[in-house]
Order: C-alpha cells, then sequence, then structure tokens
C-alpha cells in the first residue's frame, strides 16, 4: 500500500513526460485520461485504506524519517484528494469536448497533468520544503494554463498571479528559513514535536506568518485581492478546475499547519475575525459585479470564510464540519465555473447584461446552475446546507454568536447574487449570442452536478468520516507516530 | 558572519519591496529577484552548523557545514530561475500588445473609479 502516495505523484508527472514526446493528440488526450483517471483510482483506493488501518506513509527512496522525504497520506488529505482527482478528471472531459472544437490545445495535456501532479504532491507531502515544490510545480502549470491565449488581458491578470504567488514563495522561504533555524528539520512531523519546545511568542510568530504565505494562496481576507483579477480571464476549463482546486489546497495546507504544528485547542478569535471578514468582503464584492464568472471568483473568497470558521474552532465538529465544507465547495465551485463556461459558449460572453432568456433556449443548463447555486447559498437539501448545518450547530455550540450571525447573513447575500445572475441570464427576453455549448460540455457537467447531489446524498457517511478524520487533526501524536515510527 | 548574511537579506528585502511596488514592469521583475535572494541568503544563514565543505570523502562529518540549506537553495534558486524566466517572457508579450510595460488598473476597477466620477 504505502506505493499508492508515491504512485499519485509519479504518475502524472510520468503521463506529463509521455504528452510532451507524443505528437497525435488523440494519444495524449488518452494518457491524460490515464494520468488522472490513475490518481483518481489511487486516491479512492487511499481513502478506503487509510479509513481503514490508518494513515499510510512512503518514505522516499527507503530513507528513514527525519532525513528523507516523506509522503504520507491521512484520512484529510485522502478526502480531499479524492475530490480533487474526480473534480479533475470531470473537467478534464469538459475541456476536451470543448477542445473537439476545432481549437489548437496549446500544449493543455501537458500542463494538466504537471498541476495534477502538483496537487497531489501539495497534499501528500510529509515535509516542509518538498510542500514549497509542491506548490512551485502546481504554480508553474498554473501560470502557463492562464496564459495559454496570451492576450492582453491574460498577459495583465496573469502578471498580478505570477507576481504576488512569487512573493509568497519568497515569504514561504523565510518560513522554511526560521523554522529550519529553530528546529534543525524540516519533516513536519519531526517541526512538530520540536516546535513543543520553542518559545511561545515565536510560536506565535511563525504561526502568523504561515497564515499569511498559505493566506495569501488561498485568498484570505485581507490578501485576496489577486483572485477575483486574475481567475476570470482564463477558458473555462482552466478557470473552473483553479477555482476548485488551488485556493482549496491553500486552506488544506492552513488547517494541516495550524491543527500540526501549534497545538492550539481552544477556539481563535483572531481567526474567527478573518473568516467573518472574508465573508463579508467577498460576498460584497460579488454583488456589486456584473459579469457570472467574476461573480463566481468572488463567492470562492467568500466561501474560504466558511472553512476558516471551522478551522477557528479548533474543536472536532469544527473541523469536520470544515472538511465536510470543503469537499462540497471543490464540487460546487468548478460545477458553477463549468456553468459559466456553457453560458459564455451560448452567448460569447459571461457580462449579465448581455445575456438573457437561457431558460427558454437550453433549459438544461438551467437546470444544471439551480442545483449548484441553492447549493453554494446553503438551502435544503443540498449539500451547501449540510456543511453550513454543521459549522453553524458547532458555533452555536460553543458560544460564538457572532459569527454564526454573519455566516448566516452570508447565505441569504449569496443567494441574493444567485438569484441575480438566474434572473439576468435565465430569465428575461431570449438574446442573440455567439454559438451552442456542445453536448460533452453540458454531460461533463452535469456529472459534477450529480457529484454534488451525491455528496448530500451521503452527508451521513461523510460526516462520520469527517469526523475521524477532524479526530486525528486534533492528535497530532497520530500523524507523528505514523510518520517518525 | 551571520550578522552580515542577516544585514544583506535585509536590505535585499526592503530594497526588493520598494522595487515591487512600482508600476514598471522591469522594475517589479528585478524587485523579485532581490526579494529571492534575500530569501535564499536567510534559508542559508539558518544552517545548524558551518565549516568544511560538505563532501563525504572530505573526512570528519563533525566539521562539515550543514548541507541541507544548501540544497534546498539550490533547488529554490532554480525554481526561481525559471519563473523570473517567464515573468519576462510575460513581460515582452504585455510590452509588444500594449507598447508599454507598465502595469495596468483592473478592468473593473476602472470601471468603477469610472462610474464614480460620471455620477
Amino acid at each position: 500500500m504505502s506505493w499508492l502516495p508515491a504512485f499519485v505523484v509519479a504518475f502524472p508527472l510520468l503521463g506529463a513526460g509521455v504528452t510532451l514526446l507524443v505528437r497525435s493528440v488523440a494519444i495524449r488526450r488518452v494518457v491524460t485520461f490515464l494520468g488522472v483517471g490513475g490518481v483518481l483510482a489511487a486516491a479512492v483506493g487511499l481513502l478506503f485504506a487509510v479509513d481503514r488501518d490508518g494513515a499510510v506513509v512512503a518514505q522516499i527512496g527507503d530513507w528513514p524519517a527525519p532525513l528523507g522525504i516523506t509522503l504520507i497520506a491521512d484520512r484529510f488529505a485522502a478526502i480531499v484528494l479524492s475530490v480533487s482527482a474526480s473534480m479533475l478528471l470531470a473537467v478534464l472531459l469538459f475541456a476536451t469536448a470543448q477542445l473537439r472544437r476545432g481549437e489548437v490545445d496549446w500544449g493543455f495535456h501537458t500542463k494538466y497533468l504537471a498541476l495534477t501532479a502538483g496537487v497531489s504532491l501539495s497534499l501528500l507531502t510529509g515535509d516542509l520544503f518538498t510542500l514549497f515544490v509542491g506548490f512551485e510545480v502546481m504554480l508553474v502549470a498554473s501560470y502557463v494554463l492562464l496564459t495559454v491565449r496570451s492576450g492582453v488581458d491574460e498577459i495583465r491578470s496573469t502578471m498580478t498571479y505570477v507576481v504576488i504567488n512569487l512573493v509568497a514563495s519568497a515569504l514561504f522561504l523565510v518560513v522554511i528559513a526560521l523554522v529550519y533555524g529553530l528546529t534543525g528539520t524540516v519533516n513536519m512531523a519531526d517541526i512538530s514535536t520540536r516546535l513543543a519546545d520553542v518559545d511561545p511568542n515565536t510560536r506565535l510568530a511563525l504561526s502568523m506568518l504561515m497564515l499569511v504565505v498559505f493566506g495569501i494562496k488561498s485568498g484570505l481576507f485581507p490578501l485576496f485581492m489577486w483572485l477575483p483579477d486574475s481567475y476570470p480571464t482564463a477558458p473555462t476549463p482552466v478557470t473552473a478546475v483553479f477555482a476548485g482546486l488551488l485556493t482549496k489546497v491553500g486552506v488544506f495546507v492552513i488547517i494541516r499547519t495550524q491543527t500540526l504544528f501549534f497545538g492550539i485547542d481552544e477556539p481563535s478569535t483572531f481567526l474567527l475575525f478573518v473568516a467573518g471578514a472574508t465573508m463579508v468582503v467577498g460576498v460584497l464584492g460579488a454583488i456589486a459585479q456584473n459579469d457570472v464568472k467574476r461573480i463566481l471568483s468572488f463567492h470562492i473568497i467568500s466561501q474560504i470564510g466558511y472553512m476558516i470558521f471551522g478551522l477557528a474552532m479548533f474543536s472536532i465538529a469544527g473541523l469536520a464540519a470544515a472538511i465536510v465544507y470543503i469537499t462540497h465547495h471543490i464540487v460546487v465551485k468548478t460545477g458553477l465555473f463549468l456553468v459559466g463556461g456553457l453560458v459564455e459558449s451560448e452567448y460569447g460572453t459571461g457580462a449579465l447584461d448581455r445575456t438573457g432568456g437561457l431558460l427558454h433556449r437550453r433549459p438544461v443548463v438551467a437546470a444544471l446552475f439551480l442545483p449548484l447555486a441553492l447549493s453554494l447559498a446553503g438551502l435544503p437539501p443540498f449539500s451547501g446546507f449540510v456543511a453550513k448545518l454543521a459549522l453553524v450547530q458547532e458555533g452555536v455550540a460553543l458560544g460564538r454568536g457572532t459569527i454564526v450571525a454573519v455566516s448566516l447573513g452570508v447565505s441569504l447575500l449569496t443567494l441574493f447574487s444567485m438569484t441575480k445572475i438566474w434572473g439576468a441570464t435565465f430569465w428575461g427576453e431570449p438574446k442573440e449570442g455567439g454559438g451552442e455549448a456542445g453536448r460533452g460540455m453540458v454531460i461533463a457537467t452535469g456529472l459534477v452536478v450529480a457529484l454534488s447531489l451525491g455528496v448530500s446524498m451521503i452527508a451521513g457517511p461523510l460526516t462520520d468520516l469527517a469526523l475521524r478524520a477532524a479526530a486525528d487533526l486534533l492528535e497530532p501524536g497520530r500523524y507523528i507516530r505514523a510518520v517518525l515510527g | 558572519m551571520t550578522l552580515v548574511t542577516l544585514t544583506a537579506a535585509a536590505v535585499l528585502f526592503s530594497a526588493g519591496t520598494y522595487l515591487i511596488l512600482q508600476r514598471s514592469l522591469a522594475r517589479v521583475v528585478v524587485g523579485l529577484g532581490l526579494v529571492s535572494h534575500g530569501a535564499n541568503l536567510l534559508l542559508l544563514s539558518s544552517s545548524v552548523r558551518t565549516g568544511l565543505p560538505p563532501v563525504v570523502a572530505g573526512g570528519d562529518p563533525q566539521s562539515m557545514a550543514d548541507p541541507l540549506p544548501q540544497a534546498m537553495v539550490l533547488t529554490a534558486v532554480v525554481i526561481t530561475f525559471g519563473v523570473t524566466a517567464f515573468l519576462l517572457a510575460l513581460a515582452l508579450r504585455g510590452a509588444i500588445l500594449t507598447g508599454t510595460d507598465s502595469v495596468e488598473d483592473d478592468v473593473e476597477d476602472r470601471r468603477i473609479a469610472g462610474a464614480g466620477e460620471r455620477s
């Protein structure tokens, strides 16, 4: 079993190499489907194995733990990896359907596989420096994916994205330098044991610095300004994958580092404030927009707030709610961006004032949008409701009324901004538009919607699994024993 | 020795930050280079031990420098190099398309600023 964590990183990278060598687009496509499909199969296998027998650890090159590079899949990582891989596969389907319509593929497959490998590595690594490398693999692939069309808009928005991420990477190096200087190790389990002896104020500074670094990656208040500017200009499949996965990898790492390194066991008012501010600013930004993809981009920010809300409570139920929220959000957000892409294919634009009457023209797109939008707002019986209910229940149980009120208010505003898209794009007089969304694109989006409905269908077992994963997170001893033996 | 490296890192960081905040992309790229060098210096100065080159055939391991930060800096340098090259290509492409190398405002910002002026 212990080869699986290495497999999900190496397999897509190998595939990326192969796609560089072959000329035929058909073969590249097959290799990419195999690569991403292999990661999905391995991730689901890992999830079952990890849930049954505990964390699966791979010591690369058989070097013993604090010396070599460790890859570790615990329940939390396996859940996020499985959901991410299924979204990568669904979006690949969408992209394939879109590319069939006569566009050049710009070496898309190579970058897509590299992105997959980067996501896997960032989620599974048990080593701070390898995490840096994983992030860079993921980011470099994303830089190139963002600029595939290299028009004026793409260049402008990607520039912001690259610069802000380079600054974050430099700060990440500073974090690594400080951690190494303090503890003499970059193995995360080893850091966790050694940081316990470090002065509490130094630890607080380190915790804040890590929050800044990963906060930039995940779009936390007030470090989110790059996100709504850079995501919407890219081609739809690219935006959908970024929206679903990249920021969530940042959130994953925030949750991992804060629980593993700093041994916090009471609600953090500071983090609750950041969570609330992220929610409010994100949703208010969304209301001010008039383009489908831009509205959805601001909602990413607002939703990140809910995940941090779950983390900030530092309780088993709170973290479990955050994990369920991440699962729900990755699926729903990817799906919404794919629907946004369908709207763009129909009208040639996502601007609200130039779309309208899609309900009559393509009812199926409306049928795909509605469950996702209601789920994002958190209405029952959709998956967003399950996740938000868990958050609110734990918030009330811990007596944090303010943040609960803020999160409910933001849900209402989310619903408002979803009705805005609905009213402008789906209702109204049918407007003339450029083209038609292909059947393959609709089917791929339909798969994501089905998965999102599936999340609410298996809410019970999923919550139980999340509770077990959260218990692991709050008990760093298990992680440390798994890595160091 | 550590003080010298740390001061150098601090100077690199402050000069780099100043340059990153400029409008001209060429300066931003140079600024990013400086900041990354600062981070690399800091990483080097976090070595547990300094000493002889860490070559296995070189004798007593206790008298050798700590090789891990050097390995990490090497990796970071390569990554920064690659990304900087990409950024320069991007800046060049932007300059060809728009005729300037200055960072433009977000489309949305311009729209909202325009709306404010009109009302």
